[in-house]
């Protein structure tokens, strides 16, 4: 029986074929380009950024955009807006994501494990995750960045502890549907022990919807993330910090309105450039490939 | 019906020790003196004693849990440490301020977020589907609190239309129901709205255009149908789950209200929060926390037994 | 001593459990059967939906876990330390009834076929070589079919794939659950005449699921009828097909269309309704159809007993001193 293998014709893979398709979307190619375009300004923020983002001379402060040297004007304590807008976006981008993914890493162990075990396993993992999620996400940031204090450290652990329910529970309910096809008996049929059985059946059918999921999450962080450090609760001053800014420019709402709006346009481009990049991949992965 | 509502509650009881247990947890794993707030600096070591002992922060853990439930579910929840007052008292004044602010946006949301709803469901694929999606997006990929700092700048600073914060001339403690009042809750409550009509009109539009390709429709077509009766169809389906997502953004709107008042500075839970967060008032705290956690849970049972009532094709476990 | 035999397989549901999980009342979907797999039969398995079969089948797989009853291969009890699960099932496979669902839509089929073997050891690259002359065997060009996926087949390639699978572990039973029942009648008959030849050239058993009666005689050596979980008849095809002993089966072949013009039923052969298997009728679960129904039928189960060599039935009809007023002999 024994024979060399012949040679095929292989068939596009799945990820191939759902980057083609999202090649096809202009939006999601375009909202792509803006994420990838912030991230590389953030790494390259330091090269990027015309002035010291700390440094400021409280006599030129809140000058107006398109003063001379000042391309968007300068904030409360005199420092160049355009280079701390930025900078920020380095510690802004790192609030978002950084939580999201490890909160993935969390919830989707903790779902498929649920998920693929089932009875009693299930059930203890699950209340425990659902009392979590029984708070609605602002509260329970909020409580928990009230608790620990401020500081980029304790918001994304607040952060990472607020995403990792949501992620779980989608977790837990892909792995309950694959677990139930009739290929993944068909593997157990076959006397494989069960993390062979995950690894080769289960992961594959199961990370691709947790990973778009949690994807899908990175917008509401940096929003929630900004929205502890407008508190006060976050990243903590001088560090340039989109949400931070806002606070700390509201005292300018009537004198420069302009200005303190600035930072927030920042958060919604790449609030909104998430937000399309992922339903786009959606869309993408929305077929029986 | 009773009797799965009944199961329901039952099963949500373990879910309310739970979130009880991790209020309590949150508030008391803060490090700090929870009677810095009070006491001035240089009080003496027997007076400190004593404030600690008349708070009970001086007992085992577990005691002073079980303390706080039992009070709680009379009613009792503390004494907050900086005002003196009574927890509930403060909380209930508040939450009746929120609640307003919620249930408007939560109803301008519903119906703005339907109309774009059912609008780009109905019409997939073409420029009116694009434009409401759009829509769509902005509600959910805007920064709320950033929405609110620019419609303050728009309708209070350059046009002064609208008044930018509090909620009324005499503070929340002379509401009226006139115009000089409703003024007030106009910004907060629009602002608030984004969201829930962001999440809404994507549910809606999914929901649509998932009955509408559904093979009964082409065979009420068939039969003659007018496009109305279709349209009335379609409502009777998507509701279930329409009403449930937004009974579930009222609950997000209500325990997350702290962002859009601290803009607004309007007296409702959210600023509770906040002031009890930067004073370390603890019982003050844990009590807000619970309350609106509880709202929350709630809520969430409220809605599950209202769908499984209305959509029979849902069975839960 | 026969190649695989069951003796008093019994599966419950739980249907409603009371607050605490507590069983309140459950579905006896397999309730206590025995039978014999014989080495290079095929052994065919019928009944109308509900009555268990494929619950049997998932059983014997150990998909599902059995409440009572065992199994025994080749002399020995599976799932003891002398013939574990594990081995058992590298002797005995199942091929499933939906092509599609059965294959893992991200793996190419040479990896499905393969993935089994690797799970016992056999190194990678001779699982893939075994896979490419599976695939050659069931009429699947390797070079065209082994780097595809399964939404790239129809149901007739994706059914010789999940063969191909079952046969990569090099099993002594093969286990057919409604196997071709999804595909066109054409693609039907091309596939049980694969099976036929695998079966000739794998020196294999064949355990035959299905619903169509006309199939079965056409493939299988011996029948098996189940009825609400409970085995009816068993016996060689022919003298089942011929000369049924039990008042169901008579009624499931009356139930065949004919082509014969002058042989037009216009009644239904089987009166009323399935009864619900959570509160099966008292006795013998059959006679509340029955034409022949009498006192004693519900009073006792009815054993299964010899009505002929290697032929067996379920129904006090057949069983002498039963009381039954068409049974030979006196009453007990």
């Amino acid at each position: 029986m024994k024979e060399i293998a012949t040679e095929v014709i292989r068939s596009p893979g799945y990820w191939s074929t759902v980057l083609r398709r999202f090649a096809r979307d202009p939006v999601a190619v375009i909202a792509a380009a803006v994420v990838l375009g912030l991230i590389l300004m953030a790494v390259f923020a330091p090269w990027l950024a015309p002035q010291d983002p700390l440094q400021g001379m409280t006599l030129r402060r809140l000058r107006p955009p398109g003063t001379e040297g000042y391309p968007l004007g300068t904030d409360e304590l005199g420092r160049d807006m355009l280079s701390r807008l930025i900078h920020g976006a380095r510690i802004s981008l790192f609030m978002g994501i950084v939580p999201v993914f490890a909160a993935l890493a969390i919830g989707a162990t903790i779902g498929i494990v649920a998920g693929y075990a089932g009875g009693w396993t299930n059930t203890l993992l699950m209340r425990t995750v659902d009392v979590f999620f029984a708070f609605p996400s602002v509260l329970l940031a909020v409580a928990l960045a009230g608790a620990m204090g401020p500081g980029i450290l304790n918001s994304i652990l607040a952060l990472t502890l607020v995403f990792v329910p949501p992620i779980a529970r989608v977790a837990e309910s892909v792995t309950t549907g694959v677990r139930t096809r009739d290929y993944v008996e068909a593997a157990r049929a076959s006397g494989a022990g069960a993390l062979l059985v995950i690894r080769k059946h289960v992961l594959g059918n199961v990370l691709g919807p947790i990973f778009v999921y949690a994807m899908s999450l990175i917008a509401v962080c940096m929003i929630l993330a900004s929205g502890l450090s407008f508190l006060g609760l976050g990243v903590k001053p001088p560090l340039p910090d989109w949400g931070l800014m806002l606070n700390t420019l509201r005292t300018a709402i009537y004198t420069q309105p302009l200005l303190c709006a600035l930072p927030g346009v920042m958060i919604f481009i790449t609030s909104i450039s998430f937000n399309l990049m992922t339903d786009g991949l959606r869309s993408a992965m929305d077929i029986k490939a | 019906m009773l009797a799965y509502a009944f199961k329901r509650i039952l099963f949500t009881l373990p879910i309310m020790l739970g979130v009880s247990v991790v209020c309590f947890a949150l508030v008391h794993l803060a490090p700090g003196d929870p009677l810095v707030s009070v006491l001035p600096p240089d009080a003496s070591q027997s007076i400190k004693e004593q404030m600690t002992k008349l708070y009970g922060f001086d007992r085992p853990y577990h005691e002073q849990f079980g303390r706080w439930v039992v009070r709680a579910v009379q009613g009792d929840l503390g004494t907050s440490i900086r005002t003196g007052r009574p927890v509930s008292a403060e909380i209930g004044k508040a939450v009746g301020n929120t609640l307003m602010i919620a249930a408007l946006a939560t109803f301008i949301g519903f119906v703005l977020g339907c109309l774009f709803g059912f609008v780009a469901g109905y019409f997939r694929d073409t420029w009116v589907d694009k434009s409401a999606s759009a829509a769509a997006v902005f509600g959910v990929s805007v920064p709320h609190y950033w929405l609110g700092m620019v419609l303050v700048i728009i309708f209070a600073a350059q046009l002064g239309w609208l008044p930018p914060t509090g909620a009324g001339p005499g503070g929340s403690e002379a509401w009226a129901w006139d115009w000089v009042h409703v003024k007030h809750l106009i910004l907060p409550a629009v602002t608030m709205s984004v969201i829930p009509m962001g999440i809404i009109a994507r549910t809606v539009r999914a929901l649509v255009a998932e009955i509408l390709s559904q093979e009964f429709v082409a065979g009420l077509r068939a039969k003659g149908l007018s496009e109305l009766g279709v349209f009335r169809h379609v409502v009777k389906n998507a509701a279930p789950t329409a009403l449930a997502v937004m009974g579930i953004q009222l609950g997000y709107l209500l325990g997350g209200s702290i962002l859009i008042e601290t803009v607004f500075a309007w007296p409702g839970t959210g600023l509770l929060l906040n002031d009890a967060i930067f004073q370390r008032d603890l019982p003050l705290l844990q009590g807000t926390i619970l309350v609106l956690a509880m709202f929350f849970v709630v809520l969430n049972l409220a809605v599950d037994v209202m769908q499984t009532t209305l959509d029979p094709r849902i069975q839960r476990a | 001593m026969a190649l695989l035999e069951v003796r008093g397989l019994v599966k419950r549901f739980p249907v409603k459990t009371d607050f605490l999980g507590r069983t309140a009342s459950f579905v006896s979907a397999v309730d206590r059967i025995d039978f014999d797999l014989h080495e290079g039969e095929t052994l065919g398995v019928v009944g109308e939906s509900g009555c268990g079969k494929s619950t049997t089948a998932r059983l014997l797989m150990h998909l599902i876990a059995p409440t009572a009853g065992t199994i025994r291969f080749e002399g020995r009890t599976v799932g003891t330390p002398g013939l574990t699960w594990k081995a058992f099932l590298r002797q005995v496979q199942m091929v499933f009834q939906d092509s599609y669902a059965s294959l893992n839509p991200r793996l190419t089929v040479s990896e499905s076929i393969a993935f089994g073997p690797t799970a016992h050891d056999v190194s990678r690259r001779e699982a893939e070589a075994r896979a490419h002359s599976l695939l050659a065997r069931v009429g699947l060009e390797p070079a065209r079919f082994a780097g595809r996926f399964p939404h790239e087949l129809s149901g007739g390639q994706r059914q010789r794939v999940n063969i191909a699978r079952a046969l990569a572990m090099q099993p002594r039973v093969l286990i057919l659950d409604e196997a071709v029942s999804a595909l066109d009648k054409s693609i039907e008959a091309q596939v049980l005449n694969l099976l036929l030849d695998l079966k000739d050239e794998f020196r294999l058993t064949y355990l035959f699921i299905s619903h169509d009666l006309d199939v079965v005689r056409f493939m299988a050596s011996r029948v098996l009828v189940m009825y609400l979980g409970r085995v009816a008849e068993i016996g060689p095809t022919e003298a089942l097909y011929t000369g049924s002993r039990h008042p169901y089966t008579t009624a499931l072949l009356g139930s065949l269309l004919s082509m014969d013009p002058d042989r037009r039923t216009s009644a239904s052969p089987i009166s009323g309704d399935p009864p619900n298997p959570i509160n099966p009728p008292a006795g013998c679960r059959f006679h509340t159809r029955c034409p022949y129904a009498e006192v004693v039928c519900s009073a006792q189960v009815p054993a299964l007993a010899p009505v002929a060599s290697g032929h067996s039935a379920a129904c006090v009809m057949s069983q002498p001193g039963s009381g039954h007023s068409r049974a030979a002999g006196k009453a007990a």
